[in-house]
């Protein structure tokens, strides 16, 4: 294996697994005391080993109607970003027609607004339209940033498949549509679960624009959290068992897409 | 590299869905918030014209500078770090079997934690009295307390950065590694390349597109922290980490002046799309000189 480690390799991924991990142990072992005991006093392990945090949340229609509603706008988010950006990502890939080098650049841009003030507008216009606390408004708000990097991962794997693919599949009289989803999709899968994974964590993960756009019947799981903070202080216990419960939708998407990373890709376009 | 693609003006329509779902959510209100900034909005109802007055108010402020100059030397740190790191883990992470799953799965969870979620955890992970980070840091005789040093509360927004981000350049970067075919290697082999110049002429020219999205996804949001830096330290001590996006908030929400919060708001997108721009163009060129110096 010498030509592709170098030296130390496996030290520096120990240490930096041991950096990675040490805050979400310490989550894990906040989740799992209660308020006096974090707040009392250190312990490197937890004293007790309680799940009243985590019972308190799972019983709690106010706390786990956030992990619904996050998990109902990212799923929307996610096949929207994904079926929208499939056809566009086949036209970057084997087509060029007028704009296309600036228009993706272009898409790159609309991830570069911050939020602060931006989010006043997004606002009026969802109230304007009607969609106001609803997932959807949520999931099309989110496919600003989505969208723009479903393309350019998507466009990738489109570009690994060879083009007499296309050439063969219309020779045989297959149509667009039947030749997009009967030939093409199936040899792009690892490309949609990448990208799928990815639209998933951004979604996943945003605070600002989701919370703006909703008040109770869609409220994430985020913008759920933010509320520990009480007159008698910070609820630790069981922000840190909510923290603990937002990792897992993500880590079982990983867990069901590493085989797709694990076998590689390359941005073609760029 | 390959054959011309044949130009057909029709592939438009493939590209239409994905320019009105995005034109819809990042036109319109770029719409409004150009329309804010000329005017001055005394009430909803009411609001005068003033023209360029708030750019050249905000052009001209000095604590903006002063959170400008802080963001570039953070988003350059974040940079800095994060991208040789990133690399560095791609090419140390197993490649088969349960290991390379585990190590996956493990390396992206930050990833996937909320913003909010992040200040929260680094909050109390890095208290001196009852979080892992100070306490070590505290036994071992550091003076260390980020809620009342600059200098510490700067460097803790930072690692907590390289904690939260450094898994998505890993994560790429090891996808663009493992998408190099095994005859690149071999070719190497048989010239006796050493393992530097297997990375250099290998790896390194073939990572570029990855890396290049890598590059411009840390950039720009770097360059818009808000969430993680406002829960943990809410910009201080003093204006110690309040970069650029507090800065702005604390002008929009505190000051409730949209004027020139939403000029603000402009120029700084301005200045995201100019790095971003010059550093896209900078990578291509270098990627092209590259591939021209191989053929040549």
């Amino acid at each position: 294996m010498s030509a592709r480690s170098f030296p130390g390799r496996r030290i520096l991924l120990v240490l930096y697994l041991v950096f990675t991990l040490a805050p979400i142990y310490w989550l894990g072992h906040m989740s799992l005391r209660s308020n006096e005991a974090i707040t009392g006093a250190f312990a490197w392990f937890p004293e007790s080993f309680s799940l009243a945090n985590y019972i308190g949340i799972l019983t709690d229609p106010s706390w786990y109607d956030g992990y619904i509603n996050s998990i109902v706008y990212v799923t929307i988010n996610t096949v929207l970003s994904v079926t929208i950006a499939l056809p566009a990502a086949y036209a970057f890939s084997r087509y060029s027609f007028l704009g296309d080098k600036h228009l993706f650049f272009w898409l790159l841009t609309n991830r570069m607004t911050a939020p602060a003030v931006f989010l006043l507008p997004f606002f009026q216009l969802y109230t304007a339209l009607g969609l106001i606390d609803t997932h959807i408004a949520v999931a099309l708000a989110h496919m600003v940033f989505n969208v723009p990097l479903a393309v350019w991962i998507l466009e990738g794997f489109i570009s690994g498949v060879p083009r007499e693919i296309d050439e063969t599949a219309y020779i045989d009289g297959y149509s667009f549509p039947r030749f997009f989803i009967r030939i093409l999709l199936p040899l792009i899968k690892a490309g949609i679960g990448v990208t799928a994974f990815f639209c998933f964590m951004f979604s996943w993960v945003e605070l600002l624009l989701a919370r703006t756009l909703t008040s109770v019947d869609a409220k994430p799981i985020a913008a759920t959290m933010t509320r520990t903070v009480s007159a008698a202080g910070m609820d630790w216990g069981t922000l840190a068992a909510a923290g603990v419960l937002t990792i897992v939708p993500g880590a079982l998407v990983i867990y069901f897409v590493r085989r797709y990373i694990a076998k590689g890709f390359a941005m073609g376009r760029v | 590299m390959s054959v011309a693609k044949p130009v057909n003006q029709r592939a438009w329509w493939l590209v239409l869905p994905v320019l009105v779902s995005v034109a819809f959510s990042a036109l319109i209100p770029l719409m409004t918030v150009v329309n804010y900034s000329v005017q001055d909005i005394l009430s909803p109802s009411q609001s005068v014209f003033v023209g360029w007055e708030w750019y050249k108010e905000v052009l001209r402020d000095p604590e903006l500078h002063s959170a400008l100059f802080r963001q570039l030397i953070f988003s350059a740190a974040v940079l800095a770090i994060q991208i040789p790191l990133g690399i560095a883990l791609a090419l140390s992470m197993p490649k088969e079997g349960w290991r390379s799953s585990l190590v996956l799965v493990l390396l992206a969870m930050p990833l996937l934690v909320p913003w909010n979620v992040v200040g929260t955890i680094w909050q109390i992970f890095a208290r001196a009295d009852i979080g892992l980070l100070g306490y070590v840091l505290t036994q071992l005789g550091f003076d260390y307390n980020y809620a009342q040093e600059p200098w510490d509360a700067w460097i803790t927004v930072l690692v907590m950065d390289v904690w939260h981000w450094t898994p998505l350049v890993a994560l790429l970067a090891f996808a663009g590694l493992r998408a190099i075919p095994e005859a690149y290697y071999q070719a190497a082999r048989i010239d006796g390349a050493s393992r530097w110049a297997v990375f250099r002429y290998v790896q390194l020219p073939k990572l570029r597109s990855v890396l290049m999205i890598a590059v411009l996804l840390r950039l720009m949001d770097s360059f818009m922290i808000y969430t993680e830096p406002f829960v943990l330290t809410g910009g201080g001590p003093g204006t110690a980490t309040t970069f650029l996006s507090q800065y702005l908030t604390q002008k929009a929400v505190g000051q409730f002046d949209l004027g020139p919060a939403a000029a603000f708001s402009l120029v700084y997108f301005l200045i995201i799309l100019l790095l971003c721009f010059v550093l896209y163009n900078f990578m291509k060129s270098v990627g092209a000189g590259e591939q021209q110096a191989r053929s040549a």
